[in-house]
């Protein structure tokens, strides 16, 4: 069992924080790789990428969306109550390295994702410039995380709430104007990730995206998790989570997302009304 | 058996009642639905006892075939089990799911002019009727010798190899990867097949025994193999199984509703999905659906599309019936079930709609040919015979590749063109001292008896290379 030791509640409970006990996985952990989580005996293997490892305390952290039944119940999850499974750290670690200036791109959930990355490029010595979106001020997370973790920290609002109006790929392009950027790292929602993916391309700026396809397994057995990358296919689980944007089949990954959208609906509504029941 | 339940002959065997196609189509429950004590008495008697046995030496473990049925005539049922578990830590596994037919009743006197004694229907009762109405006496141990053995993957041939280890004594672990254990047996073979609760009342015999099983632990991601030797293990069985899945890359492979036979069986088996919503693993319901393959798991992916409520499943195989690579039996049933078998066909490729969802595929017809490499006559494409199946699930049950996470982790162990790890044919040794394989990471995809075969003499080894040294 893997006990919940933190948690947080984030953009007014749409946004969870677990830090987890799961001493071997914490000892294995680098920025970039993920774990999957089951709740309980009838819970589906969710996989999330971590926000956070830490050795000595033996602990994981992760940061989720509640969007269907799976993290409902997860958010249902309190302090010193467990999740049934942890497995992990499964897929390839970031690849870290002193390129000089880089930039990070992170969207909703994405962020939790992008901050340990983001602070390990700061760690080794490049020039980091942080740019975060969320579609109104409410939903932004990790400020004060992300403007640590980089030399310049930009926000920006859909709706104008907070920071700049507008998207993330804006702000990119100014910074981009400026030249010298030598690698992007974009991590968030699909769309955000194709966007910003196609704007550094015309900039010939090499670009780095962390994906998230349904999966079962996570260790490469299932295929569910598969991608076109470079007109190849891969497996998420085992050749990435990260992958050359420029390379990625964006549309394909974001029909393949739809899969179970029905599925999960009737699920959520079938978890919903019994909870209301009781 | 079906395949040979038309001859007529004065002593027929004992047939296993089972569920009626249409009604069983339509549910999980386990198809045959096992002897009664005097069925199994009745089948146990037509056993010849013969002086020099066939059937053990078809056996790849070598049960002691006559003796446990010997067992079952004298109605001594605890004595009849624990002659089994002699060489057999798994007999309720077995009995349902080993290919007896080429094994122990392939070399069955009473065969050569009828049908052969049902051996793996008796093995299947002696565990049920151990499960339903044994003591749960164990059988006797060895003293501790302190030793500590890591067995990887907690499949067929890992479980035999703690079974075959822990009574010898040593301090046995089993690392499985995904949250439960069982391997295949629990994530590939559906539940009307062989019944889950089996497999953990299996496990728990195990455990009972003093295996210790840790679920959740992908070796080569959460512990290396290295770390394992630190922690204090001597010896480290390596029985990951072969599970990477192929798929025959043509064009549109990757349109919704188009998974992997391992996907489709996971879901279905290891999730439980075919409980959805009330489990919350969903898992595609097609009404109309082709498998490709026509292997063992094209059949089990085929029965379970059939039981989520499938109006047509259709079996795509490119070669002809007679080189199906399933077992009769599983074909059979699943004819009888309502599976149809379009044979001579090979898919060309998948057909999607604007979102991304398969609609169809487009097959060629195929004639076969001169003989190939594998002695099978090669199916060659009829020019102009295209033709168009709707479908809106496609299975992809053409086989597995060997699954490099752990492999590609160890460095210092060898391992063949197509990434199977190398070992000693007689012992299961790697390039890597103190680390034995065995399983379909050695052999590629294979039977579960197979690979128990494969545990049982690594088994032996490791516990020579404990006792006397590598």
């Amino acid at each position: 069992m893997f006990k919940i030791v933190r948690r947080q509640e984030m953009t007014g409970g749409t946004v969870i924080l677990n830090e987890i006990e799961a001493p071997l996985i914490a000892k294995k952990a680098r920025p970039g790789q993920f774990v999957i989580l089951k709740a309980n005996e009838n819970g589906e293997r969710i996989p999330l990428t971590m926000a956070d490892s830490d050795p000595e305390k033996g602990t994981i952290t992760i940061i989720y969306m509640v969007v269907g039944k799976s993290t409902a119940l997860f958010r249902d999850l309190q302090v010193g109550d467990s999740y049934q499974d942890v497995i992990g750290p499964l897929g390839k670690a970031t690849h870290l390295e002193k390129v000089g200036k880089v930039i990070c791109v992170g969207g909703g959930t994405g962020v939790a994702v992008l901050h340990p990355i983001t602070r390990g490029l700061k760690e080794i010595g490049n020039d980091v410039t942080c740019i975060i979106g969320a579609r109104t001020k409410d939903l932004l997370i990790l400020e004060d995380e992300m403007k640590k973790a980089s030399h310049d920290l930009r926000v920006c609002t859909d709706d104008g709430t907070y920071g700049h109006h507008g998207f993330v790929t804006q702000v990119m392009q100014e910074v981009l104007d400026a030249g010298d950027v030598k690698l992007v790292v974009a991590i968030g929602p699909v769309p955000m990730m194709k966007a910003v993916s196609k704007i550094t391309k015309d900039y010939n700026v090499p670009t780095m995206v962390s994906l998230n396809p349904i999966m079962v397994d996570g260790t490469g057995m299932c295929g569910g998790c598969r991608v076109t990358i470079g007109g190849e296919t891969k497996f998420a689980c085992v050749d990435g989570p990260e992958f050359d944007g420029h390379q990625v089949d964006f549309d394909e990954l974001m029909m393949r997302l739809q899969a179970y959208q029905e599925d999960e609906r009737d699920s959520h509504q079938h978890y919903c009304t019994i909870r209301d029941a009781k | 058996m079906a395949d040979i339940a038309g001859k007529t002959q004065k002593n027929p065997r004992v047939p296993m009642p089972e569920q009626e196609p249409k009604v069983r189509a339509r549910n999980f429950l386990e198809v045959p639905t096992g002897y009664t004590m005097k069925m199994a008495q009745e089948e146990a008697a037509r056993c010849l006892q013969c002086k020099k046995p066939g059937c053990v030496t078809g056996c790849p473990v070598g049960v002691d075939i006559p003796g446990f049925i010997d067992l079952i005539v004298q109605g001594d049922m605890s004595g009849a089990i624990r002659h089994l578990w002699k060489m057999n830590a798994l007999p309720a596994v077995c009995g349902r799911v080993c290919p007896q037919e080429i094994q122990c009743e392939g070399q069955c006197i009473v065969g050569k002019k009828g049908q052969p004694v049902a051996i793996g229907n008796l093995e299947r009762f002696c565990a049920d009727y151990e499960r339903e109405h044994g003591t749960g006496e164990l059988p006797p141990k060895q003293p501790s010798t302190g030793k500590k053995v890591a067995v990887v993957g907690s499949g067929p041939s890992g479980l035999t190899v703690a079974g075959d280890l822990i009574v010898k004594g040593h301090d046995v672990t089993i690392y499985e990867a995904f949250h439960k254990p069982g391997g295949v047996l629990v994530y590939g073979i559906p539940e009307f097949r062989l019944p889950k609760a089996i497999v953990a009342q299996e496990v728990n015999f195990l455990e009972r025994l003093g295996v210790k099983v840790e679920c959740n632990a992908v070796v080569g991601r959460t512990v290396s193999l290295d770390e394992l030797f630190a922690e204090g293990y001597e010896a480290i069985y390596v029985g990951v199984g072969a599970g990477l899945p192929k798929f025959m890359n043509l064009p549109g492979e990757n349109l919704v509703g188009i998974l992997s036979a391992n996907e489709y069986l996971t879901r279905a088996n290891l999730m439980k999905a075919y409980q959805f919503p009330d489990v919350d693993t969903p898992i595609p319901h097609g009404k109309n659906v082709v498998v490709l393959g026509a292997g063992n798991v094209a059949m089990d992916s085929a029965r379970t599309a059939m039981r989520l409520g499938a109006e047509t499943v259709k079996i795509v195989y490119r070669r002809s019936r007679d080189e199906m690579p399933a077992r009769k039996a599983e074909i059979h049933h699943a004819e009888e079930e309502g599976i149809e078998m379009c044979l001579l066909t090979n898919p060309t490729r998948y057909l999607g709609n604007e979102k991304g969802r398969l609609t169809g595929m487009e097959c060629l017809r195929m004639e076969l040919g001169e003989p190939d490499a594998s002695g099978r006559r090669r199916p060659v494409p009829i020019k102009g015979s295209e033709f168009q199946v709707d479908c809106d699930l496609c299975i992809v049950a053409v086989g597995s590749g060997a699954n490099p996470l752990l492999t590609s982790e160890t460095s210092d162990m060898q391992l063949n063109k197509w990434g199977y790890v190398v070992t000693d044919p007689a012992t299961g040794k790697t390039t890597k001292k103190g680390v034995w394989a065995g399983g379909d990471i050695v052999t590629g995809a294979a039977t579960v008896i197979l690979a128990m075969g494969a545990g049982r003499q690594a088994a032996d080894s490791i516990h020579n290379y404990l006792t006397l040294g590598w």
